[in-house]
């Protein structure tokens, strides 16, 4: 606890801060101002990195911005739950800086200052709520992250764009300001703070606190951190859809929605407190209550022709695992879900990256219109491939950890009918990604590609999907690295 | 009553106060627009610049009246000529002093014609705002209160939109009528007591049949000034009609004082009628909240919204007045801070595209983002401000508003929720339509940005909402000793009478 104040969280919170104002100043010089992100997205990184062996060793990091009121201040810690989210999000933005670079200038897309610097903004308040050491700092960066998307989402500015953009305006802020708000007020009016717990067991919550208040309240955090895409508030997510790839791919697999899984885990770990969830029996039924959305995610996904709205029922299906682990309340299950935040991310955005790729070469949106394409970009298809086992759970591939891990959560809970539901979402999970990546390697071309010769796109964006591919085989094989962080959340 | 601290050897408030009135006779000397512009420009920064030693040398300590100066003035009624300063009048003056060079700046080319009569007019304005937060006599505080309505009007009626009369007499009729109810309470309060010393008014145990009639007659003098609902229709008349200037003077500070009068009056002179009609208060402040979000929402005059913010925004001032908890009436006090600066700096905003526009239509000034970055950073940060982001001013005020609510009454406060999500709804309409709305407006290429006058005008007003919301300490410490008094004064309503 008498931890001195760390700088290197101030510097790996400022840096995309900085840098989305150096990115408006760079304005249309292209060069520059993809340097100045990058810059931003390697400072944030190695800030990131830094604290890793601090963490490690068992010490919190802190540092306290600004104190408003007795209780509650705006600070920042880096503890082990937090170090999941924000490697990951902060190695997947110097990822991302390549590949959206490659993509923007490859579709010659207008206003690419203004991406660039609601991008740089997005991730200011991605690290932010990583690092958030209380419920006050995590709803002003979650704020932050729902405004600084809005023109990302809107970014074509036609009126689906704008119907889409008010969509998730509405959905996001209008949770946020009804839901959490009024909970968190009366969190601070109950505890007299609003510090997270130190550990995962006791909550912030007196002990003498109605039981239907406390029911209400978490109620209101599982609904109003409404980016976690939990049924019935997840519409917002295919909707986005409509925003550039890059934007689906960081912010829609792993900086937004992630901020909303997050917020809510971490509100369910550290707010309320496993003891207080098992003792009012808070964890099963919410296990049950997004399993409805894991299931039924999965089917809607079956449905889609498109390839990115496929891609984002299976976000909002995949999201719920997270949620679902941490519920069952033992160790495996919540070690399953946290470590599904990373796993998630990296198979996640090679996806995304891939339908983007496929998108510049061939300007395809439709599954069904990619027959034969593997043969034609075998890495971005292979890429794909790795990634859909992850999906799917298949070792060796990153998601096979989570699952597993779920797996036996929910064996140890005595909870037959979750593994159903984690056995019927697999199947799910298979069906709507292994067409793809079978008719992609072994379908017939249509008709209407005749005399046209597609070849990969540009390596800008090649690279960085190869790369997070390996990775997701990587941390499958060595799950050890974020592994060790999610073990170091339970007490 | 705790001792009073006396003003030294210099009688600052009543420098304070009538240093304005001379400034507005020798502007009526001076000849050229130019010359008008820049003497009320330096005058108003040099009566901010010497309202400051208020807070430098306030003693947070006690809740006494501080800079008192007594002397009498009609023995004869017993009307004194005494001023004073406590924690509750200590930011309302020093948010005056702030918001008056804004507002010259303001009208600096939005007024064209009589520019004598408008800055002397402003002056005048300035005189009576700083006596009535100051005034401990309740004849000078009934004199500087009605003294305002006359150049208010004015500035409406003269320089004001299409509709300025309507709006000038709606404006006038309904202060007016409010104020009749409040000198026949104060004439009131004046038999029982046997003077108009405000100080002594507070916490004498009246009747409680008594104390229900008095309260009444003040409260609905108040409400009109705040504006409540439903006494609220002619603030969006005025609001539209009046110049830039005059809208963020009846925003920042004309509706402050319907809040600083129930906390100077209603609730320690009549603590059980406050008891009594808590629920009643609260409820339509709910209301007000509501409506006022709603309201706001379905606008596309950029002035018309902004008003209507304004009357959810005080729904929340008295929300937190009447909750009678320590956090409810600071979050209200620091509510009426924040809505000054971020209202005020919203009209001025607007002013500032009508100049360029000559419309305040929503739809016309969408897509001004792109012509106008500097202006558009700054509207961001007051629309943010009035949705209660959190790390600006209204979301400290607006916490501590619903955390005095919450240990008021649970359900009353789910009922304001609704509002707080309009109030998101409205502001992230405004800003996203002004910043770079749907329809390509083609006059807007030559528009030029803000320049130095107008950031100028900005500015400081940006620099306010971080600093309160990122460190409200220095303006919460003030207010600490009077509320407590004041809950202590205004509580014995609560418990039983023996």
């Amino acid at each position: 606890m008498g931890t001195p104040e760390d700088i290197r969280l101030l510097i790996a919170v400022l840096a995309p801060l900085v840098g989305a104002g150096l990115v408006m100043a760079a304005g249309k010089r292209h060069n520059l101002r993809e340097a100045c992100s990058f810059v931003a997205a390697l400072v944030l990184f190695l800030a990131t990195a830094s604290l890793v062996p601090d963490v490690r060793s068992g010490a919190i990091p802190r540092l306290t911005l600004f104190h408003l009121l007795p209780g509650l201040n705006i600070a920042l810690r880096a503890d082990p739950l937090a170090m999941i989210f924000a490697v990951s999000a902060s190695f997947l933005w110097v990822v991302t800086v390549f590949y959206s670079a490659g993509y923007m200038r490859g579709l010659n897309e207008h206003a690419q200052t203004r991406f660039n610097t609601c991008f740089a903004l997005t991730l200011f308040g991605a690290v932010g709520c990583a690092f958030a050491a209380n419920l006050l700092t995590l709803y002003l960066f979650y704020e932050v992250v729902s405004i600084c998307t809005y023109p990302l989402v809107a970014h074509h500015q036609d009126e689906e764009g704008y119907s889409s953009g008010r969509k998730y305006l509405v959905y996001l802020t209008g949770t946020a300001k009804g839901l959490i708000l009024p909970a968190m007020v009366l969190v601070y009016v109950l505890s007299g703070t609003l510090d997270f717990a130190p550990g995962i067991r006791t909550g912030i919550l007196p002990p003498d606190v109605h039981r239907g208040i406390v029911t209400a309240l978490y109620a209101c955090c599982i609904l109003g951190f409404a980016k976690n895409a939990v049924m019935p508030l997840h519409n917002w997510l295919p909707s986005a859809m409509v925003a550039p790839t890059p934007v689906s791919a960081l912010l829609h697999a792993v900086a937004v929605v992630k901020v909303g899984v997050f917020s809510t885990v971490r509100v369910m770990l550290y707010v309320f407190g496993v003891d207080r969830m098992a003792a009012l029996n808070l964890g099963l039924p919410t296990a049950y209550f997004v399993s409805f959305t894991i299931v039924v995610a999965s089917i809607i996904a079956l449905s889609k022709d498109d390839l990115k709205a496929r891609l984002a029922y299976s976000t909002v299906s995949q999201l719920s695992y997270i949620i679902l682990g941490v519920a069952l309340l033992t160790p495996a299950g919540i070690e399953g879900g946290l470590v599904h935040i990373a796993n998630h991310a990296f198979s996640k955005i090679t996806l995304f990256f891939c339908a983007g790729a496929i998108y510049v070469a061939t300007h395809k949106k439709k599954i069904s219109e990619m027959s034969g394409l593997g043969r034609s970009m075998p890495f971005t298809f292979g890429a794909f491939a790795v990634a859909s086992l992850s999906m799917i759970g298949a070792p060796p591939v990153a998601g096979f950890v989570s699952k597993w891990y779920l797996l036996n959560g929910a064996w140890d809970a005595g909870s037959v009918g979750i593994i159903v539901v984690l056995l019927t979402s697999t199947l799910l999970n298979t069906a709507y990604f292994a067409p793809i990546v079978y008719h992609g390697f072994f379908g017939k071309a249509p008709a209407a590609d005749d005399g046209h010769a597609y070849s990969e796109a540009h390596p800008s964006m090649v690279v960085p999907l190869v790369i997070t591919a390996v990775i997701s085989v990587a941390i499958g094989i060595y799950p050890d690295f974020f592994m060790r962080f999610a073990q170091a959340v339970l007490p | 009553m705790t001792a009073e601290t006396h003003t030294g050897a210099i009688p600052v408030l009543s420098i304070l106060i009538f240093a304005p009135l001379a400034a507005a006779a020798i502007a009526v000397a001076l000849r050229s627009d130019r010359a008008l512009r820049w003497w009320a420009l330096l005058f108003t920064l040099a009566n901010a610049a010497f309202s400051l030693p208020l807070y430098s040398r306030f003693d947070v300590s006690t809740a006494a009246f501080q800079f008192v100066e007594r002397h009498p003035w009609i023995p004869a009624l017993k009307i004194e000529y005494s001023l004073g300063v406590d924690g509750i009048s200590l930011l309302l003056v020093l948010l005056t002093t702030l918001v008056m060079p804004i507002c010259v700046l303001a009208s600096w080319r939005y007024i064209k014609t009589r520019v004598k009569e408008f800055m002397v007019c402003l002056l005048i304005m300035e005189s009576a705002m700083i006596g009535v937060f100051c005034a401990l006599d309740a004849i000078l505080f009934f004199v500087f209160w009605e003294s305002m309505l006359i150049p208010m009007s004015v500035m409406i009626g003269v320089w004001g939109g299409p509709r300025k009369i309507y709006a000038a007499i709606k404006f006038f009729v309904y202060t007016m009528s409010g104020s009749i109810f409040l000198l026949v309470a104060l004439i009131a309060l004046r038999l029982q007591t046997g003077s108009f010393d405000i100080p002594g008014m507070m916490g004498r145990g009246y009747p409680v049949g008594f104390q229900c009639w008095i309260f009444l007659a003040m409260a609905i003098s108040f409400a009109i000034k705040v504006p409540m609902v439903p006494f609220h229709t002619w603030l969006p008349a005025a609001h539209v009609e009046a110049p830039t200037a005059g809208s963020v003077l009846l925003a920042s500070i004309l509706l402050k004082m319907g809040g600083y009068g129930f906390l100077r009056f209603c609730l320690p002179m009549a603590p059980n009628a406050t008891a009594i009609f808590m629920p009643w208060v609260a409820g339509i402040s709910v209301a007000a909240i509501v409506y006022g979000g709603f309201a706001a929402l379905a606008q596309s005059d950029l002035k018309k919204l902004v008003a209507y913010s304004s009357v959810g925004h005080m729904g929340f001032v008295t929300l937190g007045i009447f909750t009678l908890t320590r956090s409810g009436i600071e979050g209200a006090m620091l509510q009426m801070i924040n809505h000054g600066v971020t209202t005020g700096a919203l009209f001025v905003a607007v002013g500032m595209l009508y100049e360029r526009l000559h419309t305040r239509e929503l739809g016309a000034a969408a897509g001004i983002g792109k012509h106008m970055p500097a202006f558009i950073t700054c509207f961001g940060v007051f629309a943010l401000s009035s949705l209660a982001f959190p790390g600006t001013n209204s979301f400290i005020g607006e916490f501590l508003v619903l955390k005095g609510s919450f240990e008021y009454s649970r359900w009353l406060t789910l009922l304001a929720v609704p509002g707080v999500v309009a109030s998101a709804a409205y502001n992230l309409r405004m800003l996203q339509r002004v910043a770079w709305g749907g329809t390509s407006n083609p006059g807007h290429d030559g528009l030029r940005d803000i320049d130095l006058r107008e950031v100028c005008a900005l500015a400081p007003l940006v620099i306010f909402v971080f600093w309160i919301g990122l460190n409200p300490e220095p303006f919460m410490r003030v207010l600490h000793a009077s509320v407590d008094q004041l809950i202590q004064q205004a509580g014995q309503g609560l418990v039983p009478r023996p």
